[in-house]
């Protein structure tokens, strides 16, 4: 069958599936005083509309930050603008400065949700068909089907419809810089990856890797000529984008440093809601808050994190493929999102498009070809990649996850470990996480030159 | 491989099913809520008299035996919903229960489609597993926007009948025709509404089972009449009936219940036309009454208040055109399915003819029917996939039919939540069903004719006037049911196409090329 009607198939379940999912309720629904992450959203359209600019990140009698203080870079803050003028036409109410607050009507959910699909729509389904539909190996049904997984992926539906974030806009932006950096437009790529980072500063974990791969790919054409021209073109890419985006707050470096304040607030220590890291599972043994002062927390994590990205790193330095690249891409970070979504209702769209993206990961790209490089090549699928090797791995996984789902819906947790069970996710979750990223690495050291990295390179 | 793709089909199709849960339901949710209700609490002599709530118990017997059933596993779930006195009461528990007890009975409906696919033959060759047509018509099976549409966002349970139906069907073609007939009489006193494509199956049944042999020229061969067989068919039907009605004819209450069954008060058009013949005779009344007023010809005064949109049970009468009544539809369907049961008498085409006949049937009461709904359309819509995938000039009218039908009911939906909803999903099968038997016959010209084409396009037009520009525009206040009367004729003149071509594919003498 032609390939842009079963593409086109994909995309419209796709759609119809998050639609689905976001008729559930949302994160903070009905719980005054500070509702959630829903509220912010429509709290920022409110600041950015009515309030001047300079004021958007600043403590005043007008913006109180404590309640959903904006804490993502401009670009979202532009976003919120765009949606708060469409939301003017439409009911002034939802906007209005300071009455609105805690607004919840049908309508305005129906507003906001599609919102969230309209930006989806523009910028990650494009970024998703076109980069499985060019830069995927294989026949059309497989790249079919990696569109069709791609688009299912529970976690980033589940976020973005039913919690309620604008998680795709970043990750699109992100996706159409691998695009371009794939099909060698590199100025291209770090421009859409530079307004990923504008959009939401969670995209750092991916930067490490864009910025070694075009180091290391202008080093390799040598610093004196076209590497240097290469150089040039995207750092000058980069400032102008960066310089673009925050224009209006260059004018006063005060305002500036504000914004930089809100985006990165050290402050707040370790332990945001029980994340999943490695800090959070070491408390479980060591209790690291007891030992150790905030801000030496802050730089060890800091060296950590840079230690363990490191080794990754330094191999694409050296050895600048598309296929390095995206290897060092991968992220298995699958935030705990069991009992926030346990706190906004929708354990229902979770067991469904969980259980949905296992049947189709196990039937589909099983049934069509053994698991090869290809499928590692999918970022995020971290379950998936501990597929043929060893597949009761797999198992083990998969199923420790269902129990530890079923148990915290099912079970009260004992009376002295109120919160036995989120940290039991996050500890499971990081657990998978550093089993990837251990896998991964030693994919990405042991792989022999093949011949598509060899094609790739020129 | 065949398998896996099967079955993540399905497990597909449950993901949507279950991701609709949490849309917006409508009044048959109450309706059977109601019911639960009634059968779980009340003894069986009060089931059909008992009228607290507006929505009376008007399905057959067997059908308030099922209800029961699931009235007991409901209990688990959340025992208020089964007090009869808890009017609309939609608990949380009540919904889910309520969405999964229609997942659960398309169990059988998926059955029954798997054995459908297995009656369809296969031609020999390497094709690859998503161009066989026993694929494709899985697909369109299980994927039809309409049963989905209706089911699990409108919610009924029209899944499990169908999949009655069909299984039915699928026995005939494979030649089991008791185990059909016993599924059609169960299926008859689940939902009395099948009553329609019942000659089908009773004159084929007589004419081809009971009648062991034909004559060399395929006219009736009057020795080989089995007694026999016939005594079982009728044994078959009686004793189903006798389960369901049985306990309501001893207690006396059969008129009570044939009237609660057969309830004529209603009028000849349900609140939103469906698409028949009915729709298009109204609106040449109304445009001819609004003409002789203009031209002076009619008195305003005089003409009969016809408010033929709206309200439970609506009688009105037509201003210029003469009245329709009960009997006249009855008379009008009666001969609109006379010459195809007649053809299947005379001519027995075999299990493929019987499925012809029960689709004009099923057509026949649909355009011609008295106070018909436009789900009804799905009766036809369904059998006719398997001719689809089998005969190139029925793929041809099962596109146009199922189109002009699916959109037919998007009427049902009118909320904008679920705008998105039933435009992807609808989008989705229509792709789909185009591209996937394009395939299937491809090679040999184009399926449909310029005209049907662009009928089709026009039906997009009508489509975006209808969702999009007309909500927005100054008539909505003044006109809200243009829209409305917009969709019925436009999909009338497909749906009246359609029935007209089937009868010209039935009638037409076998072994005739058709004309290109």
């Amino acid at each position: 069958m032609q390939t842009w009607s079963l593409v086109s198939m994909c995309v419209l379940l796709g759609i119809v599936v998050r639609w689905g999912v976001s008729l559930n309720s949302y994160s903070g629904a009905g719980k005054p005083p500070m509702f959630g992450d829903y509220e912010a959203q429509r709290h920022w359209q409110e600041v950015t509309y009515n309030l001047p600019l300079q004021e958007w990140y600043s403590n005043t009698t007008e913006n109180d930050l404590n309640y959903w203080g904006l804490d993502y870079p401009p670009l979202t803050a532009y976003h919120s603008l765009v949606c708060a003028y469409v939301a003017k036409t439409i009911n002034p109410e939802w906007v209005d400065l300071h009455k609105s607050r805690g607004y919840e009507s049908p309508a305005h959910k129906l507003f906001m949700r599609a919102t969230v699909l309209v930006a989806d729509l523009l910028i990650y389904i494009p970024a998703v068909v076109l980069y499985c539909l060019y830069l995927t190996d294989g026949s059309t049904k497989k790249k079919v089907c990696t569109v069709f997984c791609f688009l299912l992926y529970p976690g980033l539906i589940l976020i973005d419809y039913g919690h309620f974030q604008y998680n795709g806009v970043s990750l699109g932006f992100a996706l159409w810089g691998v695009l371009a950096l794939g099909l060698g437009w590199d100025a291209l790529g770090s421009l859409a990856f530079c307004l990923a980072l504008n959009y939401k500063q969670m995209e750092l974990y991916h930067a490490l890797p864009f910025f070694c791969y075009l180091l290391g790919k202008s080093v390799k054409l040598g610093l004196m000529g076209r590497g240097l021209f290469l150089l040039v073109r995207i750092a000058s890419t980069v400032l102008v984008t960066f310089a673009l985006c925050w224009l209006p707050f260059l004018s006063d470096p005060g305002d500036a440093m504000q914004v930089v304040r809100r985006i990165f607030p050290v402050a707040r220590g370790l332990f945001e809601d029980k994340v999943a890291n490695a800090w959070c599972s070491l408390n479980i043994l060591i209790k690291i808050r007891s030992i150790l002062s905030s801000d030496s927390q802050i730089y060890i994590s800091f060296a950590c994190t840079l230690l363990a990205v490191l080794p990754s790193c330094v191999r694409l330095l050296m050895k600048p493929t598309f296929w390095q690249f995206k290897l060092a891409l991968v992220r298995g970070i699958q935030l705990i999102i069991l009992p926030l979504f346990l706190k906004d209702g929708l354990l229902v769209p979770y067991a469904v498009t969980s259980l949905a993206f296992l049947f189709f990961s196990i039937y589909l790209l099983s049934a069509l070809e053994h698991c090869s490089e290809e499928e590692l090549r999918l970022g995020a699928f971290h379950k998936l990649l501990f597929c043929l090797p060893k597949l009761d791995l797999f198992y083990i996984s998969v199923s420790a996850m269902a129990g530890l789902s079923v148990v915290t819906v099912a079970l009260v947790p004992p009376t002295h470990l109120p919160d036995l069970f989120p940290v039991l996710v996050s500890s499971t979750a990081f657990l998978h996480f550093l089993g990837t990223f251990i896998y991964f690495n030693i994919v990405q050291f042991s792989e022999p030159p093949s011949r598509k990295s060899q094609k790739k390179n020129d | 491989r065949a398998v896996i793709s099967v079955m993540s089909l399905t497990d597909l199709l449950l993901i949507c099913h279950w991701v609709c849960v949490s849309v917006s339901h409508s009044t048959d949710f109450e309706v059977h809520r109601n019911w639960l209700a009634i059968t779980h609490s009340l003894p069986v002599s009060r089931w059909y008299h008992e009228n607290t709530s507006e929505w009376t118990l008007d399905y057959p017997p067997l059908f308030a035996w099922f209800e029961l059933g699931l009235s007991h596993a409901a209990r688990h779930f959340d025992p208020d919903m089964l007090l009869v006195e808890n009017l609309n009461y939609a608990s949380p528990s009540t919904v889910l229960f309520q969405r999964l007890s229609v997942i659960f009975t398309d169990l059988l409906f998926i059955y029954a489609a798997r054995e459908c696919c297995r009656c369809v033959q296969d031609q020999k060759g390497s094709r690859d597993v998503l161009n066989r047509p026993s694929f494709v018509l899985a697909v369109l099976l299980l994927w039809n926007f309409g049963l989905l549409i209706v089911d699990h966002i409108h919610f009924q349970y029209n899944g499990f009948l169908f999949g009655f139906l069909l299984l039915s069907v699928a026995k005939h073609l494979q030649r089991q025709h008791l185990q059909g007939a016993l599924l059609f009489s169960v299926l008859l006193n689940l939902k009395h509404i099948y009553l329609y494509v019942a000659p089908a199956y009773g004159v084929y049944l007589l004419r081809s089972y009971c009648f062991t042999q034909d004559n060399k020229d395929g006219s009736v061969s009057w020795s080989s009449f089995s007694p026999l067989r016939l005594l079982a068919l009728g044994g078959i039907v009686a004793s189903v009936c006798a389960l369901s009605f049985g306990p309501f004819i001893a207690m006396g209450q059969l008129p009570q219940v044939l009237s609660r069954l057969f309830p004529f008060k209603r009028g000849l058009c349900h609140a939103y036309w469906a698409p028949n013949i009915w729709a298009l005779y109204n609106t040449l009344d109304k445009i001819l009454a609004t003409l002789g007023v203009r031209l002076k010809l009619l008195q305003e005064a005089g003409l009969p208040r016809a408010s033929m949109t709206g309200g439970l049970v609506q009688e009105f009468q037509h201003s210029v055109l003469p009245s329709v009544t009960p009997s006249i539809t009855l008379v009008c369907t009666l001969l609109s399915i006379l010459p195809a049961v007649a053809s299947i008498w005379f001519r027995p085409r075999g299990a493929r003819g019987f499925l012809r006949c029960l689709l004009l049937c099923a057509l026949g009461s649909f355009v011609f029917g008295w106070h018909v709904h436009e789900k009804a359309i799905l009766i036809a819509i369904l059998p006719l996939s398997i001719l689809a995938v089998e005969n190139r000039e029925d793929a041809g009218i099962f596109l146009v039919l199922t189109t002009t039908g699916h959109y037919s009911l998007f009427p049902l939906l009118f909320t904008p939540a679920e705008l998105p909803i039933k435009v992807s999903l609808m989008l989705l099968f229509t792709i789909y069903s185009f591209t996937a038997l394009r395939k299937l016959y491809s090679g040999r010209g184009s399926l449909l004719r310029p005209l049907e084409s662009v009928y089709l396009l026009g039906l997009v037009g009508v489509a975006f006037a209808c969702e999009v520009a007309f909500p927005l525009s100054p008539w909505q206040q003044k006109l809200p049911f243009l829209p409305l009367l917009a969709t019925s004729v436009y999909c009338s003149l497909g749906v009246c196409y359609s029935f007209l071509r089937l009868y010209a594919s039935l009638l037409r003498p076998p072994g005739k090329p058709k004309q290109p």
